[in-house]
């Protein structure tokens, strides 16, 4: 592999990494705060990403379809919450994740009645349709390059969020001792209610940016929510730095996987099955790594330090 | 009358193992012959259930990837007969003796932590085969592969589908009464002991990790055999089968049938099985052209089933008769 290849490589892992991360964010903090594990996240990622297909096709403009998309999946969010979610937070893990099956399986048949079972489409805004050669010889994507640097910011911004703002201070002093916090007078269920939607919103923001990159179809949730899950049980469940880094490596480890594992199959299986057989184990290769880390360390990498 | 049998439970479980029992025969009377396929279905995954509630009811490891153990199953037996070994004691054999190996591995592994880590883990490693068979190109990828069927003696083959029948019948009858069995003996005792308090047992000087990755263990051989008999019925082997919702499914079984019940397992899954048929069917009546779209009635249904119904169906059977006195108790107790 030459050193443009192998920076590509790095790029498109970083982009896909930023991705994972947007989705695992949510999910940890739901997690980490509310102690609840919400299958039902890669639907807000589904439900985001329709949002912005129907107004896209409506209207013609990423622009617009993104600011139709955003408070969608944030009022989708909140309202399962409130109906659904809130009930099961005393609950323990299995009756969440059942719940939350159920509704998986709700979410994506309900995207088939109303959209049918084939893909949508959202086309990348014009000015971002080009090639951008920003590191010397590497021509690369405008639009995965602005998906990095979202990614990035919403990174940047969540730490600034979690650890300089008093609403931080406050999900953070949920996540150590709930009771307390809401004797002292603070509306925690409120509070939950913000982060779910929170994360359903970042859920959605991936999930309209994954629109001109991939199709938008039923159950495209579910393959990013299970590599979500292993990128938080990963970095260490309720740590945002935790999810990012974890997601990063993730990300670089498929993107990596299937580039180099294609060329060397290829060499030792022949051209069709080293084809085949390339993808399957560079995403096998992700659930080793998790394998391996957990087994070392089995609350992830950053242990969020939390009750 | 009702003396004889230990407790309502016991008498509902003999009546359905009975209707369980005479069903070819009724289907041949009613020349309703996919009826053979629909019990040998709900059988089939009765024992994935069952083995599931063993470690998921009394060892309180909910595990998001059983399913793993019924495509292992699968892919052992369909692998061997894919190059002409077709003798059913060696593919059976191979195909327990896989899943028991990749259980105490992977095991191992998720042992070592709990709670949502513990889903999670077992969820990727199903994954992690998931992918490997898609990745055979030889045995078909993503498509899958034709499996022959089982043999086990001249003449004695699975694919024969009231021998089949028979024998995951047979299979699933003596996975039930091991299994209660073993609920209730001391290995059992400390399963669950280390379900309700792992701290206390080990205090105690149970080694409860052990017990656990022996269950574990159990549950992932007993249901590989379910694999072995799914692609004898299917005469297929896919991926698929292993697929996370498969596991899933497996849950949603459980909870609907009742968990740390071990016969909840069966009826979940006669209801999973028969929801799949006729919900399809109920629905385009009340509202035609909707019967593919039952997953929207089904999904919610679930939700709320596991809001205001968490014993499952065979969980809310009184585990004594009226006014009686205890009986020996054939339910887990840890709730």
């Amino acid at each position: 592999m030459t050193w443009t290849l192998f920076l590509e490589h790095t790029l498109n892992g970083l982009q896909y990494g930023v991705f994972l991360f947007l989705v695992s964010a949510g999910l940890t903090l739901v997690f980490g705060i509310m102690n609840m594990v919400n299958l039902a996240h890669g639907s807000l990622y589904m439900i985001g990403a329709y949002a912005a297909a129907w107004m896209f096709q409506l209207t013609g403009s990423f622009f617009l379809a993104l600011a139709f998309a955003l408070p969608f999946a944030l009022i989708a969010g909140m309202l399962i919450e409130i109906t659904t979610l809130r009930t099961l937070y005393t609950r323990d893990h299995l009756d969440q994740v059942l719940a939350t099956f159920g509704m998986i399986l709700f979410f994506n048949q309900l995207m088939i009645v109303i959209f049918g079972g084939g893909s949508q489409m959202i086309d990348m805004p014009s000015f971002l349709r080009g090639q951008l050669e920003f590191i010397p010889g590497i021509p690369y994507p405008s639009f995965r390059l602005a998906v990095i640097g979202v990614g990035i910011l919403v990174a940047i911004g969540l730490f600034i969020i979690i650890t300089r703002t008093r609403i931080g201070m406050l999900i953070r002093a949920g996540a150590s001792n709930r009771s307390m916090l809401n004797a002292l007078g603070v509306n925690v269920r409120r509070l939950y209610t913000i982060v779910f939607g929170f994360g359903a919103l970042l859920a959605g923001l991936a999930g309209t940016m994954a629109g001109p990159l991939s199709s938008v179809e039923p159950g495209m949730g579910e393959s990013i929510l299970i590599l979500a899950f292993v990128c938080i049980v990963i970095g260490g469940i309720g740590s945002i730095r935790g999810a990012f880094v974890a997601s990063i490596i993730v990300g670089l480890v498929e993107i990596y996987g299937r580039s180099t594992l294609k060329l060397a199959l290829v060499e030792v299986l022949g051209q069709e099955a080293g084809q085949t057989a390339a993808p399957a184990l560079a995403s096998m290769s992700i659930y080793i790594l998790m394998a391996f880390i957990l087994f070392f360390k089995p609350q992830g990498l950053f242990p969020a330090r939390t009750g | 009358m009702t003396r004889l049998f230990g407790n309502p439970r016991i008498f509902v479980l003999m009546i359905c193992l009975l209707i369980l029992a005479v069903l070819p025969y009724v289907a041949t009377l009613l020349q309703q012959e996919f009826l053979y396929r629909v019990g040998t279905r709900i059988m089939i995954y009765a024992i994935a259930a069952v083995s599931l509630d063993l470690i998921l009811g009394f060892g309180g490891m909910v595990s998001f990837g059983h399913a793993v153990f019924i495509g292992l199953g699968g892919y052992s037996i369909g692998i061997l007969s894919h190059y002409g070994i077709t003798n059913g004691f060696l593919q059976f054999a191979v195909a327990i003796a896989g899943c028991a190996i990749f259980a105490g591995l992977t095991g191992a592994i998720c042992l070592r932590t709990g709670g949502l880590y513990f889903i999670m883990i077992t969820l990727a490693f199903s994954q992690m085969l998931y992918y490997l068979g898609i990745g055979l190109e030889e045995f078909g990828g993503d498509d899958g592969f034709r499996v022959e069927n089982s043999v086990f003696f001249p003449g004695f083959s699975l694919g024969n589908r009231l021998i089949l029948y028979y024998v995951t019948f047979v299979v699933l009858v003596g996975v039930l009464i091991g299994l209660s069995i073993m609920v209730n003996s001391r290995f059992g005792m400390v399963l669950r002991g280390s379900y309700s308090n792992e701290r206390r047992m080990k205090a105690i000087g149970f080694p409860t990790y052990r017990y656990k990755l022996v269950a574990y263990i159990l549950a992932g051989a007993i249901c590989g055999v379910a694999g072995g008999l799914f692609v004898n019925l299917m005469n297929f082997m896919t991926p698929a089968y292993m697929h996370w919702e498969q596991s899933g499914d497996l849950l949603v079984m459980i909870i609907v049938g009742g968990v740390a019940t071990l016969f909840g397992g069966v009826v979940g899954s006669a209801v999973w099985v028969l929801s799949e048929i006729f919900m399809p069917i109920l629905i385009d009546i009340v509202w035609p052209g909707m019967g593919t779209n039952w997953k929207l009635v089904f999904g919610p249904l679930l939700i709320l089933i596991v809001l205001y119904f968490k014993r499952g169906i065979f969980g809310s059977i009184p585990d004594r008769w009226k006014g009686g006195h205890a009986a020996a108790s054939t339910s887990g107790g840890h709730h």
